[in-house]
């Protein structure tokens, strides 16, 4: 018997439904990852009365968040495009001042003995204050904290924050560490 | 002397399309791979704040949402801000149950990196996300992200 060809198979149908099933998940596709401002929740006490010891006043940088979305922050109204600069005066205290935190001499690795500030910024806002206006000051708060370890990372080690090691990193967190607090809620009675 | 033939008899010349199918698959393989599919259903309209420092969100697997917004259908639901969990309304007292059951959903190595991402629209009120907030602390999840849109830095 003569030997048989093997009929060749029409495969130019291929490329369309290929191409339908690309066209499906091009649609379906989202690539956006999720972005957002990470913070960490103080774990609830259960003790009405807590016995940690009460912190300074100098060391506290109080920004309270009214109805109206206006800021109050250590007693004096402010608006918020000048919070980012207030915030960092505070953190850092470049000065020394009376009026701003205390500072401890601390071992920090690539640095030495450090003055490391003991502040700490208390965010307290009301219920009808406006989740964006929150974000703003939650948002020039992480600013600030941000700016601060950029300008040390460029003054130490010569090169952005972002692009130290995670060791300059770590050395640069213990120095500014970020303790924004949101304080308990209150009820205020209208 | 040379002589100029005319190649083209008429007719146009076909095209080799074998390797198509190829490249599509390629690209198709590629987006199958990179492709997340939509979880839920959103029942409430959110358009998330802009900020400027935003972090991206690693790891998927660990992350839970909690949706407040005002209802798509305001006819039926109301104009007043809702909670979203999974693909229905909750109310505040639900997010415990939610997490918990989130929580048991993962590997028990993953479980302390579970972080809880609020989506809030930009004009719900702090009351409802004060609230979401203390709810979270009683059920022990305290990594929490606020999700925000990344804005141009001014």
């Amino acid at each position: 018997m003569a030997k048989k060809e093997t009929p060749e198979l029409n495969a130019s149908s291929l490329a369309d439904i290929a191409f339908l099933l690309l066209i499906f998940f091009l649609v379906a596709t989202t690539m956006s990852t999720d972005t957002g401002l990470a913070r960490m929740l103080p774990p609830m006490s259960d003790s009405k009365d807590d016995d940690a010891p009460p912190i300074k006043e100098r060391n506290v940088f109080t920004v309270n968040l009214n109805f109206r979305n206006e800021l109050l922050v250590e007693g004096d109204w402010l608006q918020v495009k000048d919070l980012r600069a207030k915030a960092k005066e505070f953190i850092a205290n470049p000065a020394n001042l009376e009026s701003l935190p205390e500072k401890t001499e601390t071992e920090v690795e690539f640095f030495g003995l450090y003055p490391v500030s003991k502040g700490v910024i208390s965010l307290l806002n009301d219920r009808g204050s406006s989740y964006q206006a929150y974000l703003e000051v939650q948002n020039e708060l992480q600013a600030a904290y941000n700016e601060l370890r950029d300008e040390l990372a460029r003054v130490k080690f010569r090169k952005p924050y972002d692009e130290c090691s995670d060791a300059e990193q770590k050395a640069i967190k213990t120095i500014y560490p970020q303790r924004i607090s949101e304080a308990e809620p209150k009820n205020y009675k209208k | 002397m040379a002589k100029f033939r005319k190649e083209r008899k008429g007719g146009q010349q076909k095209l080799n399309t074998s390797s198509l199918p190829d490249i599509v698959f390629m690209l198709l393989f590629f987006f199958m791979v990179a492709t997340s599919m939509k979880e839920v259903t959103m029942q409430v309209k959110i358009k998330t704040p802009e900020a400027t420092e935003v972090t991206k969100l690693e790891q998927k697997s660990l992350v839970s949402y909690v949706y407040v917004g005002v209802p798509m259908s305001t006819k039926k639901y109301g104009t007043e801000p809702r909670i979203q969990l999974n693909d229905s309304f909750a109310t505040v007292d639900g997010i415990q149950d939610y997490v918990l059951q989130e929580r048991e959903g993962m590997k028990e190595s993953d479980r302390p990196k579970m972080t809880v991402s609020i989506k809030a629209d930009a004009d719900v009120q702090m009351g409802t996300v004060t609230d979401i907030k203390q709810a979270l602390r009683k059920a022990q999840a305290l990594k929490i992200s606020y999700s925000a849109r990344k804005a141009q830095a001014k």
